[in-house]
């Protein structure tokens, strides 16, 4: 069940809407190693969740291929290797929380003992209340729960920290850590620049349904950490501009140039001396939101 | 699909307390009161039959079909709750979701069943062994279409709608397959029963009399209900699954 890991080569997928198509994946190709945790971070609307749908045979791609352990999402699922928790998804009711937890642990091969999993994920305690009456926080564990029980190869996670406390998101990390560190694999979607960064081996971003950059998680937060600036000036060579202080890197789209600072002080004062035709100057803050547009805008494609 | 799962559904089922009332409390306590009056009645609005295993079939067949589309709503909730999506990443196959829907619903008709059966004999109904279990098999045989169209209203129906839409249903059905009282054999509530598998399911009681309860006419339009709502059950339940 080991081998090739995971890979998804050319995937697009795109959503009709009342207004228009929404092309919420646009050309992903990645490579997820067996035993490798990654994480999947952008913006809401990046596409990290219709890539995550894919992944797990939930939504069919326009085009692409997606391969989990060497087979068809759907049949890695039929054989119990992928446990997962989703995005939004209530429990159902009229359970209490043990029961749920076996309900689920009985479609598999090979689940782990459920009283085990109950205090992995912290709810020993709650193993005898109904689902109905847990409040968010349980909720969310107990569904980090379901996706565990299974014991499967691949865990997906998206968005799991939501609903909850930071107290709750300590012990969930720590989970998830030790879950990893039995050599499984595990993808999870974000937008906390925080989380990828602490525990991930490999942060992908992702912004308007594409992979804008690719990484280990001190690359990739030298990259959204860092401020860009913006602006119109045409003609300015990029090899002068990347050289220019505080400027770790620069782009061009169309007219635009885009520069990545390390100190952007530094670079708007010596842009700006250097060529003082630049106009539409703007400067984009540490937000991820900001980074993500400013790596991204005009819908441009990284080389 | 496993033993422990469907002991699961089975459980979950049987805690909903709005399900157990509609499929057993209302019909057993309906069937106390309706029989316990007429429990002399030899003959029931020339049925043939007497009141207490006419209004026993007629209240088995209201229970019944409430505990088969009691799994319209279930698929309903759970669709809402996104939990067919997490199902989806299990490896429980679509198909062995629905098998337990629909195998979860007849045990529940099985034990309301069981229940009204022992009712109707503490009031006095009397039957061959042999023609209790003819009148279980027809009722289990008339369940199908029942089976198919919960499946087809869960997938088609918001949670808010489909209670009203199961509640009212099973009431109409019940009324006018002749629950609450014999069909005459002439007019119009006759012509529109007989096209109803509620009424077959009712007609279930005439095995007392012995000979056959359905005919013809009653096996063609349960076959009739069976395949129209079995097909239109699979295609509402693939356009779901396929939409996601």
């Amino acid at each position: 069940m080991t081998g090739s890991g995971i890979a998804l080569a050319g995937l697009s997928k795109t959503y009709s809407s009342p207004e228009g198509p929404v092309h919420a994946v646009r050309g992903i190709d990645m490579r997820v190693a067996a035993g490798e945790t990654v994480a999947l971070l952008g913006p809401n609307g990046a596409g990290k969740s219709t890539t995550i749908d894919m992944l797990l045979g939930l939504a069919r791609p326009d085009a692409g291929e997606v391969s989990v352990f060497g087979r068809a999402p759907a049949d890695a699922v039929a054989a119990g290797a992928v446990g997962a928790m989703l995005q939004t998804g209530e429990l159902i009711r009229d359970l209490d929380v043990r029961e749920l937890v076996a309900m689920v642990a009985s479609l598999y091969p090979r689940p782990l003992d459920v009283d085990e999993t109950l205090a992995l994920c912290g709810i020993e305690q709650i193993a005898g209340r109904r689902t109905q009456k847990l409040s968010g926080g349980q909720t969310q564990r107990v569904r980090f729960a379901i996706a565990l029980v299974s014991d499967p190869e691949l865990l997906v996670l998206d968005e799991p920290t939501v609903a909850l406390d930071v107290e709750g998101r300590r012990a969930f990390w720590q989970t998830m850590r030790a879950f990893a560190a039995r050599g499984k694999t595990v993808v999870f979607a974000t937008h906390y620049l925080e989380e990828a960064d602490a525990h991930a081996d490999r942060v992908v971003l992702m912004a308007q349904g594409r992979i804008v950059a690719d990484g280990p998680p001190t690359e990739i937060k030298g990259l959204v950490g860092s401020r860009t600036i913006r602006a119109t000036l045409p003609g300015a060579p990029l090899d002068a501009l990347g050289a220019l202080p505080g400027v770790t890197s620069a782009d061009r789209r169309g007219d635009a140039i885009v520069l990545v600072c390390a100190d952007s002080d530094a670079a708007i004062r010596a842009l700006l001396a250097a060529y003082p035709q630049a106009s539409d100057v703007e400067i984009a803050g540490a937000g991820l939101e900001q980074a993500f547009v400013a790596l991204t805008a005009d819908g441009a494609v990284r080389a | 699909m496993s033993a422990a799962y469907l002991r699961y559904e089975l459980l979950r089922t049987l805690r909903n307390r709005r399900f157990l009332f509609l499929s057993l409390g209302f019909p057993l306590v309906f069937y106390l009161l309706v029989a316990g009056s007429s429990r002399g009645v030899r003959d029931l609005g020339d049925s043939g039959l007497s009141a207490p295993l006419y209004y026993m079939v007629g209240l088995v067949s209201f229970g019944a079909m409430s505990a088969m589309l009691s799994s319209g709503a279930r698929i309903a909730a759970e669709r809402q709750a996104g939990w067919h999506r997490q199902i989806r990443v299990t490896p429980l196959p679509p198909r062995a979701y629905l098998r337990a829907k629909v195998l979860t619903g007849y045990l529940m008709a099985l034990l309301t069943m069981a229940v009204l059966f022992a009712a109707g004999a503490a009031m006095g109904v009397s039957l061959p062994a042999g023609r209790w279990l003819e009148m279980t098999g027809l009722l289990l045989v008339g369940l199908v279409p029942f089976a198919a169209l919960g499946i087809l209203l869960g997938h088609l129906l918001s949670v808010e709608a489909v209670g009203p839409a199961l509640g009212g249903g099973v009431a109409l059905l019940a009324f006018l397959g002749g629950t609450w009282f014999p069909i005459s054999d002439h007019g119009l509530l006759h012509v529109v029963g007989q096209l109803l598998p509620s009424y077959w399911l009712v007609q279930a009681g005439h095995v007392a009399l012995g000979g056959a309860a359905w005919g013809a006419h009653g096996w063609l339009v349960m076959a009739v209900w069976s395949v129209v709502l079995g097909r239109l059950a699979m295609a509402a339940f693939r356009r779901d699954t396929a939409r996601v």
